[in-house]
C-alpha cells in the first residue's frame, strides 16, 4: 500500500508540487513584506492574542514550578542562617535607636540653651538670587532684598558650606553682593587645625581663593579647614570659609602661599543666608585686650572662642 | 501497519512544538534551541504524507509567526520549504537507517538556518548569534530519539483503538 501511495505520486510530483511550493513561498513572502512594510504582523498579534496566550502561559509554567518550589524547599541551614542575620539586624538596629534616643535628648537641652539666643537666630534671614557676574575680574551676586527688608551694608552673606561674601551696596529692594572669591575681596581667616590667623584673598575663579605671605615655619597643610576668624568684626567668628589645597613657595622663597577651594557653593543653589553681626557689646570687656597678647598659633583658638560671642 | 494515526497525537505534537518554541531558556542557550517544530513536521510529513503537506506547514508556520513573534510569514515560508524537500526525498529518507536518516535531517535544518539568514539579509534585521548555527546539530543528534518516540506513541494510540 506504501508502494501504491507512493508511485502515482512520485511521477506527477514534479510537476504537480511545484506549483503549491511557488504558490505558498509567495503568500509567505507577500506576508513578510507586508508585515515588514506596514506592521500589521502587530495588529494580527493582538487580534490572536487569545490563541497565542495558552502557549505562552504554557512555556513559562515551568519556570512558575520551579520557582515556587524553590520557596518550598528552602533548606533549613539557610533558613537558620536567615533568622540568624535578622536577630543581628535587630540587634544593631535597637542599639541605634537607643543611640538615636539619646541625640533627641541632647538636641532638646541643645535647643533649650539656644532659646537664650533667640534674638542672634532672628538676624538671620534668607535672600534669593537675582543675578551672577562671575568674570575675572568682578565676581558679584545681586540679591532680591534691599534697605527696605533691612539689608545693610557689611552683612554677611553664608550658605551651607560656608561664607559667600558679603554685602557691598544696598538699594530699596536690591543688594549687591561682593563674593570671596572676587579679587577685591579679603577674609580674616584662620586655620582650624592650628589656629593660625591669616587672610584669604579672592582670585577671580571662583573655585580658589590664595592666602599670601605665610611664615615658612606657620603651621598649616594641605586638608586644614580655613574658618572666620571673626578679627575685623565684619564676619563672625566659626564659619567654614575653604579647604587648603596646595601650598607654594612665592617668588622670593621667603614666604609661602597656599591655595584654598572655597567652602560655599558658590556655583549651586539660588538662595543665601545674610547674618547681622552686630558689632557685640561684650567687645568693650576683656576679649579685646586679650587679642593682641596671644603673639603665636596655639592660644588663637582661644581667642576665637572669645570672639565668638 | 501504521498508517492511520489519530489526528490528536499530531496536532498535540505540533502544540508541544509552538510551546517548545516559547519556552523561556537561559540567553546563550536560547538560541541554540533545536527547531523542534520543523522537525515534527518532517517526522509527519515522511510518514503521513496525505494528511500533513504544505499547506499544513504554512498554517502551522503563521501560528508559530504569530506564537514566537518572528515576522509573519518567515516561519512559514522556513517550514514550506523544508516540507517541500521532505517530500521530495520522502522515498530516499524513509528508506534510511536511523543515523543517515538524522543525518539528513541534520542538512535540512542547516538549510533551513541558511534561509533564515537570507531572510534576514534581505529584510535588514540583526542575524542571530553564531550559537544558532549550533542547533542543526542538536536537531541532529536529538532526532533519532524523537523519531522512536513517536513511532511508540503511534503504536500505543493504535493499539488502544
Amino acid at each position: 500500500m506504501a508502494y501504491a501511495g507512493k508511485n502515482p505520486s512520485r511521477t506527477s510530483d514534479s510537476a504537480l508540487t511545484t506549483l503549491p511550493l511557488l504558490l505558498y513561498l509567495a503568500l509567505a513572502s507577500g506576508l513578510m513584506v507586508g508585515d515588514h512594510r506596514d506592521g500589521y504582523g502587530q495588529v494580527a498579534r493582538q487580534k490572536m492574542a487569545l490563541v497565542t496566550g495558552p502557549f505562552w502561559w504554557l512555556a513559562s509554567s515551568p519556570v512558575r514550578v520551579f520557582r515556587s518550589a524553590k520557596e518550598a524547599l528552602a533548606f533549613r541551614s539557610q533558613l537558620q542562617a536567615d533568622n540568624e542575620q535578622k536577630r543581628h539586624d535587630l540587634q544593631m538596629a535597637s542599639a541605634r535607636l537607643h543611640r538615636l534616643n539619646a541625640v533627641v535628648d541632647e538636641n532638646l537641652r541643645l535647643r533649650q540653651l539656644l532659646g537664650g539666643t533667640r534674638g542672634y537666630s532672628l538676624k538671620v534671614r534668607m535672600a534669593g538670587i537675582v543675578d551672577i557676574d562671575l568674570d575675572p575680574f568682578r565676581q558679584r551676586l545681586v540679591l532680591d532684598a534691599g534697605s527696605d527688608s533691612g539689608v545693610e551694608v557689611g552683612q554677611a552673606l553664608i550658605d551651607s558650606g560656608g561664607v559667600l561674601g558679603q554685602v557691598v551696596e544696598v538699594t530699596r529692594n536690591r543688594a549687591t553682593a561682593l563674593l570671596v572669591t572676587d579679587p577685591d575681596h579679603a577674609v580674616p581667616v584662620q586655620v582650624a587645625r592650628s589656629g593660625l590667623r591669616t587672610i584669604a584673598y579672592g582670585t577671580g575663579h571662583s573655585d580658589q581663593l590664595v592666602l599670601p605671605n605665610i611664615p615658612q615655619s606657620a603651621d598649616i597643610r594641605e586638608g586644614d579647614v580655613l574658618i572666620t576668624s571673626g578679627i575685623g568684626g565684619r564676619f563672625p567668628a566659626g564659619f567654614p570659609v575653604g579647604v587648603i589645597t596646595g601650598l607654594r613657595a612665592d617668588k622670593l622663597r621667603l614666604f609661602v602661599i597656599a591655595d584654598a577651594r572655597p567652602a560655599a557653593h558658590l556655583e549651586r543653589g539660588n538662595e543665601v543666608l545674610l547674618i547681622n553681626n552686630l558689632p557685640p557689646a561684650i567687645d568693650v570687656g576683656p576679649p579685646a585686650t586679650a587679642r593682641p597678647a596671644v603673639a603665636d598659633g596655639k592660644p588663637a583658638a582661644n581667642a576665637a572662642k572669645g570672639v565668638e560671642p | 501497519m501504521i498508517r492511520t494515526p489519530t489526528p490528536w497525537l499530531i496536532y498535540g505534537s505540533f502544540f508541544l512544538g509552538l510551546v517548545f518554541a516559547v519556552l523561556p531558556l537561559p540567553e546563550p542557550v536560547s538560541a541554540a534551541r533545536p527547531y523542534l517544530l520543523a522537525m515534527l513536521l518532517a517526522y509527519w510529513a515522511m510518514e503521513v504524507p496525505l494528511k500533513v503537506g504544505l499547506t499544513t506547514a504554512f498554517v502551522l508556520g503563521l501560528t508559530a509567526d504569530l506564537v514566537s513573534s518572528t515576522l509573519l510569514g518567515e516561519q512559514a515560508l522556513r517550514l514550506v520549504v523544508l516540507v517541500f524537500l521532505v517530500q521530495r526525498f520522502r522515498a530516499r529518507l524513509r528508506f534510511f537507517p536511523l543515523w543517515q536518516q538524522a543525518l539528513a535531517i541534520g542538512l535540512l535544518l542547516l538549510n533551513d538556518r541558511v534561509v533564515v539568514a537570507l531572510i534576514h539579509l534581505v529584510v535588514g534585521s540583526p542575524q542571530h548569534p553564531w550559537t544558532s548555527w549550533l542547533a542543526p546539530i542538536l536537531g541532529m543528534v536529538l532526532w533519532p530519539w524523537l523519531f522512536v518516540l513517536l513511532d511508540m506513541a503511534r503504536l500505543r494510540a493504535r493499539e488502544r483503538s
